[in-house]
């Protein structure tokens, strides 16, 4: 934590910035920042899997789109936002669990396997009951969180907010050094006491928990959940390329990633299919020459050897 | 001493089966408080294997392990952890990101997902441990810039942490100059003087004879040897596993005659490992048309020698091929010129048959010469022959060596270096084997550079003998000189 209270200056005057985008930045903007404030919190879940507990999860989209869809189908039954919310957030807690425990039974690339494979079952089963779901074309729902673009904002603001703070205060506490450790030597892990499974079960339904309801209040930002923003292998790719970029195992450094990754697919798409390729490009530059990513080379340890 | 008549823990009947290899058959044995048992045996005889077992990294298929009177076998290492089992791990691998307070503050917490913060105590435990290890000056360093020997002590400290009733060490000294074998002695006494029971776990009794009650000595998954160090190593069954039986040695004369037409030369190399150093100073040299005999007990070095002549390890000095420099010359260039190497580890490919394993092996050579040495093989290899159509991972351990000696030999090698063939080969099966070298160097040219624990099979073919000992070369010779002079000393 002293991390914490040594950048406490820098982290007000972020917040401040963030929180009064509003009043001197455009719709336009603002919806961009949105989209990425989302996008954030679907990355730094993701870190807390692959940077903490050690597991690929190629299946990040999984459980957002369980979160995304069940929350739009249970808007659709008549249910108020909120309690969508939650029902979103506890049926991707369900399904990454049921997904998790047989999945952490396997090693190595099987984990990834599984989940990714989990996934393609999603996209599938979304198709099948197109007639429930809206198939490819995607599920309205009768509610949005608001149509006023600064409301919007401020919704993913202090969303993204309490989803680092909880994420990053898990990471740096004691449940997160035990949590590293299982990531990095199970047996060591389990020799010190440590409950491997039970610890990576745990940080699977976090995970899980926080992909669900952002999952949840993207369904209500843009009234729709669809198979393109909330289900597809791509948005993985996206989730993988933003944590990498920010820094593997920083929580924090992931929504730098996302925010960089959203911001420059914008700025750059006057540049037509070029843009996606920059970005990838610059992304991958990054991770080849700063191997702990953006956050990860800022805050690295300065010992004296 | 506290507890001395109550066994803290009994194995009693301990078996595990990979497959069709009998790994750990029926070992048993009792340690109490205040007491070090060494567990001794070469590689692959099976005492890492039930250390596994007593910690549960692996489930045994048979027998008992009682901790304190509670049966501990089959349950996961997490719950044999808290039970009272801690070990202490030969490659530390700490949290990088973490300094070594954190590392060790990491094992005295509580198994508990909802408790955020570690108790005020804590903090006190973890330094008055780091002090205790003589880690109190490093508190706050990560642990990528430390020295090796301070690695070991976090390790240390974080088994000490637990507080176990038994303490389970790999390896207790590699790699550790003879200073830090002293710090570490004082240590694992340590735990001896807290009335915990201590397992030392290691290739041979000499490193840890100063230390230990009692030993047990393994080889082939059995029970070969009990008793206090001494008597271990008079022992007659342990001697013939480690030297082998009667010495025999037929150096060519001949060959000494031609002497200084130096094939390869190692001069003066230094390896290591992070921190640890595997090599030093070792230099020695091979003629063209020499069959060369490198002992020494398993982590002696062997291995780390010839993997810096193939190109897979980083060394300092220099080592020349035929007069030129290998150094930085690919694994790949090396292999190409002339230098093939056996690892013990064999390496073969599983999956595919032992006719494709050989194939892999002629991949450079033309159709008629790549028959012509696979016919060659087959015929000094007469077991392959019928072999030909099965799967390599099918085969015993003893045609499995067979099999890499040939496809090494397929490569048509100017040099064969072979790393330890007798790893976990049962006597009969070393008859076989050591025929077959004997074929090879009396019918064909080849230079043999090769490394082995078992003096009895590297003796009668060696023209020379190089004696490898915690690193450096202690003795070099001719094989009768070694009888005479080295016979008793060695383990």
């Amino acid at each position: 934590m002293s991390l914490l209270r040594r950048r406490t200056p820098w982290i007000i005057l972020l917040l401040v910035i963030g929180a009064s985008a509003p009043g001197w930045m455009g719709a336009y903007f603002l919806g961009v920042f949105t989209t990425a404030y989302y996008f954030g919190v679907f990355a730094m879940s993701w870190d807390l899997l692959f940077g903490f507990a050690g597991e690929v999860n190629f299946g990040p989209t999984f459980m957002i789109g369980l979160g995304a869809y069940a929350a739009g189908l249970m808007n659709n039954a008549g249910f108020g936002i909120p309690i969508c919310l939650i029902g979103g957030a506890a049926a991707a807690v369900v399904g990454g669990l049921l997904l998790a425990l047989p999945a952490l039974r396997l090693r190595g690339p099987y984990f990834g396997l599984v989940t990714l494979v989990s996934v393609l079952l999603l996209l599938d089963c979304i198709v099948i009951f197109a007639s429930v779901t809206g198939g490819e074309i995607g599920m309205m729902v009768p509610d949005v969180l608001s149509v006023s673009a600064s409301v919007n904002y401020w919704y993913a603001f202090g969303f993204l907010v309490i989803s680092a703070f909880i994420l990053y205060g898990l990471s740096v506490s004691s449940v997160g050094l035990i949590l590293q450790a299982t990531g990095q030597d199970r047996v060591g892990a389990a020799a010190l006491g440590f409950n491997v499974t039970k610890h990576k079960l745990a940080a699977f339904c976090i995970s899980a928990l926080f992909s669900g309801l952002a999952g949840g209040l993207v369904t209500f930002y843009g009234g729709i959940a669809s198979v393109d923003t909330v289900v597809s292998l791509s948005i993985t790719v996206q989730i993988v390329i933003a944590v990498v970029f920010g820094g593997r195992r920083t929580i924090l450094g992931a929504i730098l990633g996302a925010i960089f990754l959203i911001l420059a697919g914008e700025l750059l798409r006057p540049i037509g299919q070029l843009n996606t390729f920059v970005v990838s490009a610059v992304a991958l530059a990054v991770i080849i020459f700063f191997p702990n990513g953006a956050l990860g080379w800022l805050l690295r340890p300065r010992d004296q050897a | 001493m506290m507890q001395n008549n109550v066994p803290l823990l009994e194995v009693s009947g301990l078996t595990k089966r990979f497959g069709g290899l009998v790994a750990v058959r029926d070992i048993g044995f009792t340690m109490r408080g205040g007491e070090i048992l060494g567990l001794i045996g070469p590689n692959g005889s099976g005492k890492s294997t039930v250390m596994k077992l007593v910690m549960g990294v692996e489930r045994p298929d048979a027998g008992s392990v009682k901790l304190a009177g509670t049966e501990i076998a089959g349950w996961p290492t997490h719950r044999i952890a808290r039970e009272g089992v801690g070990i202490v791990f030969q490659h530390s691998r700490p949290l990088h990101r973490q300094t070594v307070l954190e590392n060790i503050k990491l094992a005295l917490l509580p198994d508990s997902l909802f408790r955020l913060a570690a108790e005020p105590h804590v903090e006190q435990r973890a330094r008055e441990i780091a002090e205790r290890v003589g880690l109190g000056a490093v508190l706050h360093r990560r642990p990528p810039t430390l020295p090796f020997a301070d690695l070991r002590r976090l390790e240390m400290a974080k088994a000490l942490a637990r507080n176990p009733k038994v303490v389970l060490v790999d390896e207790p000294f590699a790699g550790l100059t003879p200073t830090e074998v002293a710090d570490f002695s004082r240590l694992i006494d340590g735990f001896r003087e807290a009335g915990h029971a201590v397992m030392l776990v290691d290739h041979n009794v000499k490193s840890v004879a100063a230390l230990v009650d009692r030993v047990l000595a393994m080889y082939l998954g059995q029970r070969i040897a009990e008793g206090t160090a001494d008597e271990v190593m008079r022992n007659e069954t342990v001697r013939r596993v480690y030297i082998g039986g009667a010495i025999e040695a037929h150096p060519r004369k001949e060959l000494d005659a031609k002497g200084g037409e130096a094939l390869l030369e190692v001069r003066a190399i230094d390896v290591f490992y992070g921190k640890a150093r595997a090599l030093q100073e070792v230099s020695l040299h091979v003629n063209a048309g020499e069959f060369v005999s490198v002992v020494g007990l398993n982590g002696a070095g062997k291995t780390t020698l010839f993997n810096a002549i193939s190109g897979l390890v980083p060394f300092n000095g220099d080592i020349h091929w035929a007069g030129d420099s290998l150094r930085n010359r690919t694994p790949a260039r090396i292999a190409r010129e002339g230098i093939v190497q056996c690892p013990e580890t064999r390496e073969l490919f599983g999956e595919l048959s032992v006719r494709e394993n050989l194939d892999l092996g002629g991949q450079h050579l033309t159709r008629p010469d790549r028959e012509a040495q696979l016919a060659w093989l087959l015929d000094l290899f007469p077991i392959l022959n019928e072999r030909q159509g099965q799967p390599a991972a099918t085969l015993s351990g003893g045609e499995q060596q067979m099999l890499a000696i040939a496809r090494a030999l397929m490569m048509r090698p100017r040099l064969l270096v072979l790393d330890e063939p007798t790893l976990g080969l049962a006597p009969v099966i070393l008859e076989q084997l050591s025929k077959a070298l004997g074929r090879l160097r009396e019918t064909t040219p080849i230079t043999v550079l090769l490394g082995e624990q078992n003096v009895t099979f590297a003796l009668p073919h060696a023209d020379r003998v190089y004696v490898l000992e915690h690193a450096r070369i202690v003795w070099e010779g001719d094989p009768v000189r070694f009888a005479a002079e080295m016979g008793t000393g060695y383990l």
